[in-house]
């Protein structure tokens, strides 16, 4: 094969289910040339020791991810909404199971 | 011959076919093609080393002599050896390796799937085991054989080549000997005739889908049955076991 560009397939990134109706957490990503062999990859590579019971693997640039510098706008602005906390209310007197 | 010593042998094929086939792809080790199928090709190794593993263990009990898993896989000579003529061939490229992993995984899928149900409870509870790895096995050699064979031009050469090369060692594969003939009685052994059909069939079907011919060539190369191999072997051994042949007491 060589070092000629492209001899490793493409990235993909690897979400494992750890237990049914349990979310999808990532885990890290692999190379792979198509979907199946994405899937055997992930499976071996981050599956080997009992580690889940699903995998999704998803092509890396199929990801749309927020940039370091959209920090500001897209996130600080929640730090002073305090309300948006369920914490911020007083639960009336007399009320349970809240 | 007894039912107990067809049962050794027995094991010892299964076993031997197992060991040597990890043996061999565990040469790749660091040497894949990407890393990802480094991984995945040792991963096969090691589950083929298990179940090597576990049938050394029953053979020993099965023949009662207090020889360990370890002294029948290592202090052997390559005479006494029972693995088939396929599994010791040379590495070759990437298609070969991969081309003779189908063919042997095709092979076991149909084999331990029979193996389950035999009489033998050892035997059937290793098969059990064994037969959710070879499925997975299977799966990704079948799919590498798609991919190599439907791929470039030069991928789809390399993997007919591998075929054309290593065809006239699948005939033994199906070899019956009195081994078999005992154990059939008795309900331990695999009728061998009869998974044959259904391995040609399966083994047709994803090489044609691959695009790749099966060589019209009718010669059959066969003698493990009997313990007799190529010139491959004994390097294999030689290699394999020069460790434990010259500290025969060591220990991890």
């Amino acid at each position: 094969m060589g070092n000629t560009k492209d001899s490793q397939g493409k990235l993909w990134e690897v979400f494992v289910q750890k237990k049914p109706g349990q979310p999808f957490v990532h885990c890290g990503n692999l190379h792979a040339f198509d979907k199946e062999m994405a899937l055997q990859n992930a499976r071996d590579l981050y599956t080997r020791r009992g580690e889940g019971t699903a995998l999704w693997v998803v092509p890396s640039d199929a990801i749309v991810a927020s940039s370091p510098e959209d920090i500001g706008p897209f996130f600080e602005p929640a730090n002073d909404k305090v309300f948006r906390h369920p914490t911020f209310y007083n639960v009336p007197e007399g009320v349970k199971h809240m | 011959m007894t039912k107990q010593e067809a049962l050794f042998k027995y094991c010892l094929r299964l076993a031997d076919t197992s060991l040597i086939l990890a043996q061999r792809n565990g040469e790749w080790c660091g040497h894949g093609p990407f890393l990802e199928e480094d991984l995945a090709l040792t991963n096969i190794s090691l589950d083929l080393l298990g179940q090597a593993n576990s049938i050394f263990q029953y053979a020993s009990q099965v023949e009662g002599k207090g020889r360990t898993e370890d002294q029948l896989a290592f202090h052997r000579n390559e005479r006494e050896f029972y693995n088939t003529l396929i599994v010791e061939q040379l590495n070759g490229d990437y298609a070969k390796t991969i081309l003779r992993q189908f063919l042997c995984d095709a092979f076991d899928f149909y084999f331990y799937s029979e193996l389950v149900k035999s009489k033998d409870e050892t035997l059937s509870a290793i098969a059990a085991k064994s037969l959710k790895e070879i499925t997975y096995h299977f799966r990704h050699s079948s799919s590498w054989v798609e991919r190599l064979g439907d791929g470039t031009d030069e991928s789809h050469n390399r993997i007919q080549n591998a075929l054309n090369e290593l065809w006239r060692f699948t005939g033994e594969m199906f070899e019956m000997n009195e081994v078999d003939s005992v154990l059939i009685k008795e309900g331990i052994a695999v009728d061998l005739a009869a998974i044959q059909t259904k391995w040609e069939s399966k083994v047709k079907e994803i090489l044609e889908r691959a695009t790749l011919k099966i060589p019209s060539t009718a010669f059959m190369q066969r003698g493990s049955r009997e313990g007799k191999h190529t010139e491959h072997l004994g390097y294999i051994l030689a290699e394999m076991q020069s460790l434990p042949r010259a500290l025969p007491d060591a220990k991890w």
